[in-house]
């Protein structure tokens, strides 16, 4: 079985994919700004100040959009199709992708409210994926 | 920008596709090679006349392009441009390249692409990279099995669940690009489909469709841009440039602001602005159709109906031969070729309606045309409208 492609973390995202190993779910929240963004990024991509503090989010979102992907493109998808790819709206207010698992693919609505949870994919990555809430 | 600055300055005098389709005996430095000869063949112009080269993608990993090509065809250029922009690049290159014509930077200008996508891969569409680790921000997208057509139908979905967009109007486009492939003997897919057909194919990415999704071919195209002084002494009848625009608001789905409005908003409105048309004026479009759900965004960015209205405006085979909006008449990226990247042929077609030779397919008095190519997830547009001079 082909893997997945994974995460190599580098300068802006290794605190993220840290703490995803831990199953904590952080974001980056701007010190001069106050807004906070996805994906982690070296600069506001508010105000381009550098001053930014992780804060741990709260795992809410809402979906934004959803597709069930009925054929893999990457083979490391292979037998995991059906599966769905989702953009979320977090409840800090930043989007994300992501996948929507623990339920049937077909059930998933654009709207609906769903949490994190964690797919300990290696020993060393950890995807933070979400299912219903 | 002062819309006379560029306008009628430049024409586009010459454009050729490569053999197309499955090319697997020839290179894709072959292909673009060959599309520019022929481009600047019809023009009466030979490669030493060529002072402006501009492409992308034609190097493994994409750098390089312009000088790996102008060295394959033994040009050296005093204008280069490898920008790399997805599928709009060389919509965008028209804008570039009348800009270095306009003032002076450059007096022939060759827009080149060659692709072996299909005979590269088997005819299979890939993932965005095909890495196993991934570096950069791309590592917050593709571990979850994003793909192009997964990406495009995010979109798709959503304005669906926002305006009540149905298949079957997504479909109505697929149908009737196919009806003008119908009339082109070079489309890779000339037999008629019907709404039916698209909604009874494989579900690829929900709720796009197998037919809902472009093709995935072999070609290579040209275009030839001079200004319109020297157009006039040449052979081909001068297309002139009128207005240009060009935008990108991303480069993953994941960051697209809206996924119901691309870039071609910013990028259409420039256009129309500095051509000095208005939408009324368009006789035929030429529209990236990298999937059905591209061609409805597009047009509600580009103004020709509200936001929400795409669905309604390409209903009843609107866009068909026949109809009262010519669309993507050589059978687009739907049917006709799409080697990975097709803006090039948005642009070669658009100015072989206005010249007037496109037999059985020929939209009548074509006088104004648009073009308007897509790169990227959505994250690119490069828009051009041309006229008769």
């Amino acid at each position: 079985m082909t893997q997945i492609p994974l995460p190599d973390p580098y300068q802006d995202t290794e605190e993220y994919w840290k703490a995803a190993r831990e199953h904590r779910f952080i974001i980056q929240k701007c010190g001069d700004c106050g807004q906070a963004q996805f994906y982690p990024r070296g600069v506001c991509s508010h105000c381009l100040s550098s001053k930014l503090e992780w804060i741990e989010a709260s795992g809410k979102a809402t979906v934004y959009s959803c597709s069930v992907n009925y054929r893999a493109g990457h083979p490391g998808f292979a037998e995991k199709t059906p599966f769905v790819l989702a953009i979320v709206d977090l409840a800090e207010g930043p989007r994300m992708m992501t996948n929507i698992v623990n339920c049937d693919p077909e059930s998933v609505r654009i709207g609906m409210a769903v949490q994190v949870c964690f797919d300990d994919v290696t020993d060393e990555v950890t995807l933070p994926m979400f299912e219903p809430a | 920008m002062d819309p006379s600055l560029l306008h009628r300055k430049v024409a586009i005098v010459g454009v050729a596709e490569s053999d197309i389709g499955r090319v697997p005996h020839k290179s894709k430095f072959q292909l673009s090679a060959e599309a520019s000869k022929k481009a600047l063949d019809e023009a009466g112009l030979t490669k030493d006349d060529v002072d402006g080269v501009f492409t992308t993608i034609i190097t493994e990993g994409g750098q390089f392009s312009s000088m790996m090509m102008a060295e394959y065809m033994g040009i050296t250029p005093r204008y280069t441009d490898s920008t790399s922009i997805g599928g709009s690049s060389f919509v965008a290159y028209v804008e570039h390249a009348a800009m270095a014509i306009a003032t002076g930077l450059c007096s022939v200008a060759l827009i080149c692409h060659g692709s072996t996508n299909i005979s590269d891969r088997g005819g299979k569409a890939g993932p965005v990279s095909g890495a196993s680790h991934i570096f950069g921000p791309a590592q917050f997208e593709e571990p979850y099995g994003v793909s192009t057509v997964g990406s495009y139908a995010l979109a798709a979905a959503r304005h669906m669940h926002e305006y009540g967009t149905t298949s079957e109007q997504l479909a109505e486009i697929a149908v009737a690009t196919r009806h003008w492939a119908s009339m082109n003997p070079l489309a890779r897919m000339r037999d008629r489909i019907t709404i039916e057909d698209v909604l009874n194919s494989r579900m690829i990415a929900s709720p796009l469709h197998l037919l809902d999704c472009c093709l995935v071919t072999d070609a290579g195209g040209a275009v030839v841009l001079t200004s319109m002084e020297r157009a006039k002494d040449l052979k081909k009848r001068p297309i002139a440039v009128l207005g240009t625009g060009e935008a990108h608001t991303h480069r993953m789905i994941s960051q697209m602001p809206d996924l119901t409005q691309t870039a071609a908003k910013i990028s259409g409105k420039l256009a129309f602005e500095r051509a000095g048309v208005t939408h009324a004026d368009i006789d035929v479009a030429e529209i990236y159709d990298s999937f059905t759900i591209t061609v409805l965004l597009t047009l509600e960015s580009l103004g020709f109906c509200k936001k929400g209205e795409g669905g309604a405006f390409v209903s009843g085979q609107r866009t068909a031969p026949g109809g009262d909006f010519p669309m993507n008449t050589q059978g687009g990226a739907l049917s006709y070729t799409h080697p990975g990247m097709f803006g090039i042929f948005t642009v070669i077609e658009a100015v072989r309606q206005l010249r007037g030779e496109c037999g059985p397919r020929q939209v009548p008095n074509a006088e104004v045309a648009i073009a308007n190519g897509t790169g990227g997830v959505l994250s690119s547009t490069g828009t051009i409208i041309l006229g008769r001079e």
